[in-house]
């Protein structure tokens, strides 16, 4: 046990620091070695050129585990007594099993592995989501490159986007008297306003430099548009998009509590129901990293977007 | 005095802020042939980059008119390009696409595809600037990113070529090396540049004229003065010719005797 814990500490403060020093050195030696044998041997070792690259994995991924498995062994510790109201990791793996070692069984419509229902819930996040970002980018354009739409629609925008998502979905399910287009609409309309109030920072703030390039060449606004205000803004944009789409994800599993169906959210309130609590804390976990993937995707997609723009 | 090719006439420029207003450009009157390379020099804050900007179109005048071949200019054009003193080349382009950009809004209906290229190509050759055609603005030096700004500024094949200030936020060396590029490329196209300076030497290596203007607010023309060096022209030999010395000599006393930079005003 004190191997871990040792480990533990090394992942935060100054021991780390001085740990990675002492390791770079270590591997610098036989580098500097491999210098000067250069003329007999032309290609490096494999074991050279992988050796830094499992260190730097080594260094990101173990940290986490180790922090993973403390807090399994404290939660353990804390939920094993007889009076404990939630269950111990240990009972989640028992009772739970089927869902975290399959989540694409199929043994009919209402019982389904967990990676179906995250799929069902992704799907209705992407319809909502990519609607929100194209319209949140057109108003967000429109707000930002007008002062009067921006004097007409902020002070209207800012009171809507403080409207919590879920409060949208009765008015959303009177008006579509269907609950697949409610919960995509309450996606919409949570996700729109961060991609809307982003862009239209990021257009306020094209530099008058670019704007005069586009006068002096005569851009029309649709060229204006693709051209210069998209890949301008697009780290605003980028920003909006990473926000949105974390809010989107939040409110579709609240969204799908409610109006049922086949979701990630509503298998968490019919396993609240028949009291299936082992199932819960599974799909928690299931909704965290899928959470965590959506941001690093949006992340990425805007790391490659935006690539030049924002070094000048 | 309809045969003057860029004719500024009676510009006044006042701009407007809350109540206040102040007025840059006071009666400003000048014309300018082609294939002329025109200087205007002055201290900071005398409007210099305001008339550029206006003979642009990017700023609107309050009074008078600037006329092209007898037609009046208030919008910014191709045929009026400009070199901005920072490039100002997108950053997330290419040096080509930057380039490109230009000439593909441009030529676009009046050049195929190849010959937009090589049209591309040649001004980015003529600005030593070819070999980088891929990279980005992040990725090359000051002095090549003004070059490429240069290059898509003739690649608009423009009437007048605007430079505002093109050199100054460069090194000495630098900025010689791209005077000499610049006087060559005059050489060759014989375009008609104006070009905003504040240094002398510059001034009176390039310009067929240099226009003196007077301090702000209500900056008028001062003084013009003839340049009248043989071209091509010498960077060395000049330094010891009498005809550059004396210009050189009336520029700085009109800058620094009769229109001294005060600087509370």
């Amino acid at each position: 046990m004190n191997a871990p814990i040792d480990h533990g500490r090394d992942g935060m403060g100054q021991p780390a620091l001085k740990d990675a020093g002492a390791g770079a050195k270590v591997v610098a030696l036989p580098a500097a070695a491999a210098v000067v044998a250069l003329p007999r041997a032309t290609g490096k070792p494999l074991s050279e050129t992988l050796a830094p690259l499992a260190k730097s994995v080594l260094v990101t991924v173990l940290p986490p585990l180790v922090t993973i498995a403390l807090i399994l062994l404290f939660w353990q510790i804390a939920a094993s007594g007889p009076q404990s109201s939630l269950p111990p990791p240990s009972k989640i793996w028992e009772e739970a099993r089927d869902l975290i070692t399959e989540p694409f069984y199929w043994a009919g419509s209402q019982d389904i592995g967990l990676g179906w229902r995250i799929l069902v819930s992704l799907q209705r996040v992407a319809i909502g989501f990519s609607l929100a970002a194209i319209v949140g980018v057109l108003l967000g354009a429109l707000v930002g490159q007008s002062v009067w739409a921006m004097r007409g629609l902020d002070p209207v925008f800012q009171v809507l986007r403080t409207v919590p998502p879920l409060a949208w979905l009765p008015l959303s399910l009177a008006a579509f008297r269907d609950s697949q287009p409610s919960a995509i609409f309450v996606i919409f309309i949570t996700a729109i306003w961060p991609v809307i109030i982003n862009t239209a920072v990021g257009i306020r703030n094209i530099p008058q430099d670019y704007r005069n390039v586009a006068q002096v060449l005569r851009l029309n606004q649709v060229e204006f548009f693709f051209k210069i205000m998209v890949p301008s803004a697009a780290p605003y944009i980028f920003t909006g998009l990473r926000i949105g789409v974390g809010l989107s994800w939040l409110a579709i599993v609240a969204a799908e509590m409610l109006t049922g169906g086949v979701g990630i959210g509503f298998f968490i309130w019919d396993a609240w129901n028949s009291s299936r609590l082992s199932d819960i804390i599974v799909a928690l976990v299931y909704i965290g990293v899928v959470g965590f993937v959506l941001d690093r995707l949006v992340a990425f997609i805007g790391a490659i977007v935006t690539r030049g723009t924002a070094a000048q | 005095m309809t045969s003057a090719y860029l004719k500024i006439d009676h510009v006044e420029k006042t701009f407007q802020r809350g109540s206040a207003t102040t007025n840059v450009l006071k009666d400003v009157s000048l014309v300018i042939d082609k294939g002329e390379y025109v200087s205007i020099i002055g201290h900071s804050g005398c409007g210099k980059s305001t008339l550029l900007n206006i003979v642009a179109g990017l700023t609107p005048v309050t009074e008078g008119a600037v006329l092209l071949e007898g037609k009046e200019v208030n919008a910014p054009g191709p045929e009026r390009a400009v070199v901005f003193q920072n490039h100002s080349l997108l950053p997330w382009l290419s040096v080509y696409d930057n380039v490109a950009l230009a000439v593909n809004k441009v030529f676009g209906r009046t050049k195929s595809k190849t010959e937009r290229h090589d049209w591309i190509m040649h001004n980015l050759d003529l600005v030593q600037m070819g070999h980088a055609k891929d990279k980005r603005p992040s990725e090359i030096s000051g002095g090549m990113k003004q070059r490429v700004g240069i290059a898509r500024g003739l690649a608009m094949e423009p009437k007048i070529l605007l430079l505002d200030e093109p050199f100054g936020a460069l090194d000495a060396l630098t900025r010689a090396h791209l005077q000499d590029s610049i006087m060559q490329i005059h050489a060759t196209l014989g375009n008609t540049m104006i070009m905003i300076t504040h240094d002398v030497d510059e001034a009176v290596l390039l310009s067929d004229r240099i226009v003196m203007m007077t301090n702000g607010p209500s900056a008028r023309i001062g003084e013009v003065l003839d340049v009248r060096l043989e071209r091509p022209r010498k960077r060395l030999e000049l330094v010891s010719d009498r005809t550059y010395i004396a210009a050189r000599e009336a520029v700085l006393k009109f800058l620094y005797e009769r229109h001294r930079f005060v600087e509370a005003a």
